[in-house]
């Protein structure tokens, strides 16, 4: 009897060194699956990040390269002006993106770089332990905002998705979360699009996915999906910021 | 050889790399750099290549990092405080082994100093300013036609190595006209069986440089210097002139080895047996050459546009054997009047 489900190809048979509840592993997966689904696992170029995406490189089963803290974009605008055909995407966090990368994400948008980025919003740094970024909520408590974040100190979260869909080189971006199998559906749905705005040659796109991190949120994996669904989502609201039809493409 | 032709340093830093093969560049306008990034700009479409005026040096030498991952020929190039910003970059190039070459036009510093030609980012470059157990190869050449040689000299040497190489031009050259022969050149594809360009059937190649058990680290870092010591063993590159006899060697690279050139002449003229001793790879350092060439002299003098950064190569070549005198300007190429009349002021006192 043929198997409903099994390992996507592209995703290698390796215990995740992620922690229990933390949702990486399904983010990774749905990538996996999409490259698949699209049969480019032999024409993708992955590009890793710092923090805890950092190993993306050893699941991965197709060529990966790791990058500096932030940088990924840049890298990643190197591989693809160089390939351009190749399907090139880049796998970052909150703090690798939308705080040390700024820089590199906006430009790459800026340039319509024909590249992709999932983009993990967990709201902190997960990797150093927990410390505040950018994408940190009003009056959540990490290491460093032990007192709650406040707008005098530390400002208001950054809204990555609705920033670059003001710009022209921005072909498809949208959020999504993985809280319930429903998200998870509509966030590879998400993911598809972004990878086949790409490989259509329209643009830049990004997929913000948001997630969990029960260890530095201090709850169980339970709490930390409604945490999700019931604090980050009013923040961060799920959807389509820009869609390119992709028949409109080349 | 093809016709001689009057050329801009930058402009031959640019048609070097063309020349090389080298078909990617990523950089960022700075002075006194930027007509390499002008003229990539226009010939790289030309010759099927692709330019991207990168947002920051940063991206620049990131944009580089992922290129020569993917198996391209590639070059940034900047001048001294972009120089600064790629160093976190240049580390992760070197320590990925990685083939890239970046060219560093020298203007004044520390801080935003000033545009004019500067040789103060020696111990950057030379010493490694990056994070790390590195080394890179740099090249200095000291003329419009070295720049095209050395520039195509340099890719040959990062393809060889799989490590980066900096190539040393300064405000002065960069910005000078002398006439070249654009050298002809057979290119033969490379091999690069590690780059990531998709797997086509092979099993993954990962590009990465994080080695967290430590004993994988010391490995890597044990390797690289294996690599290094080849070089070393390999690549040191100089040119004397009338070392021979000489009881006084200026030791000098780049644009002030050519005037100290011309000063050693008038030396010689007016009866003081001066000799030049010109690095032109600044490392690895030509240490047993310049040994060598001191052997009979009683005096060196280092002749830089800085405070003195190659003076402690050379002491460490002699094994502090001589003194070694510094003459330096800052801002400024010296003269070789103002050379020579400082090699006749230390003959006076040491011989």
């Amino acid at each position: 009897m043929p198997k409903g489900y099994s390992r996507p190809q592209t995703l290698i048979d390796k215990p995740w060194h992620f922690c229990p509840g933390c949702n990486h592993g399904i983010i990774h997966r749905l990538c996996a699956e999409v490259i698949d689904e699209m049969g480019l696992q032999n024409q993708t170029i992955g590009v890793g990040s710092v923090g805890c995406g950092v190993f993306s490189y050893e699941y991965f089963n197709f060529d990966g390269i790791g990058p500096s803290h932030g940088r990924a974009p840049a890298v990643a605008t190197g591989v693809k002006r160089v390939l351009p055909d190749r399907l090139v995407f880049t796998y970052q966090g909150d703090g690798d993106l939308a705080a040390i990368g700024t820089t590199e994400m906006v430009h790459s948008a800026v340039r319509g770089e024909n590249i992709t980025i999932i983009f993990v919003n967990n709201t902190l740094y997960g990797m150093t332990g927990g410390q505040m970024a950018p994408t940190t909520l009003m009056g959540q408590v990490t290491t460093t905002t032990p007192g709650g974040r406040s707008r005098n100190q530390a400002g208001y979260p950054f809204r990555v998705c609705e920033m670059l869909a003001t710009m022209e080189g921005a072909a498809y971006i949208a959020r999504g979360a993985v809280y319930n199998p429903a998200q998870v559906v509509k966030t590879k749905k998400a993911i598809k699009k972004a990878f086949a705005t790409q490989m259509a040659g329209l643009g830049f796109s990004l997929v913000e996915v948001l997630s969990a991190c029960p260890t530095n949120w201090g709850m169980n994996p339970i709490q930390a999906l409604k945490f999700v669904e019931e604090n980050m989502v009013p923040v961060f609201p799920l959807g389509e910021f820009k869609v390119t039809p992709i028949e409109a493409g080349v | 050889m093809g016709e001689l032709l009057l050329m801009k340093g930058n402009e031959a830093v640019g048609e070097g790399a063309i020349i090389a093969n080298c078909r990617y560049f990523f950089g960022y306008p700075i002075t006194p750099q930027t007509e390499i990034l002008e003229y990539l700009a226009r010939r790289l479409p030309e010759v099927g290549g692709a330019y991207v005026q990168a947002e920051s040096e940063i991206s620049a030498i990131n944009m580089v990092f992922g290129a020569a991952a993917a198996g391209a020929r590639v070059m940034t190039a900047s001048s001294s405080p972009g120089i600064s910003l790629m160093q976190e970059g240049i580390s992760y190039i070197a320590s990925a082994e990685l083939p890239a070459v970046i060219v560093n036009v020298m203007r004044g510093s520390p801080g935003l100093g000033g545009i004019h030609p500067s040789q103060a980012d020696y111990n950057q470059s030379v010493k490694c300013g990056g994070h790390g157990d590195y080394k890179l190869i740099v090249l200095a050449p000291a003329s419009v036609q070295e720049l095209i040689d050395f520039t195509i000299l340099a890719f040959e040497l990062a393809e060889q190595y799989r490590t980066p190489v900096v190539l040393f031009s300064d405000g002065m050259m960069g910005q000078m006209m002398e006439p070249v022969l654009l050298p002809e050149i057979n290119t033969t594809p490379v091999d690069r069986p590690w780059a990531t360009t998709g797997m086509n059937g092979r099993s993954p190649n990962i590009i990465h440089t994080l080695y967290l058990p430590a004993d994988d680290l010391g490995n890597h870092v044990k390797q690289l210097f294996a690599k290094y010591d080849q070089i070393a063993a390999n690549e040191k590159r100089h040119t004397q002139f009338m070392v021979e006899d000489a009881e006084i060697i200026v030791v000098s690279y780049g644009i002030t080895s050519r005037v100290a050139k011309a000063a050693v002449e008038m030396a010689r003229e007016n009866g003081i047996k001066a000799g030049l001793f010109r690095p032109v790879t600044l490392w690895p350092f030509p240490d047993k050459a310049l040994k060598k060439a001191a052997e009979n002299a009683q005096l060196l003098i280092d002749v830089e546009i800085s405070m003195g950064q190659m003076r402690d190569d050379v002491r460490l070549a002699i094994n502090d054997r001589l003194p070694v005198d510094l003459y330096n300007r800052i801002g400024l190429v010296p003269t070789p009047e103002e050379i020579y009349e400082f090699i006749k002021s230390r003959a006076r006192e040491v011989l």
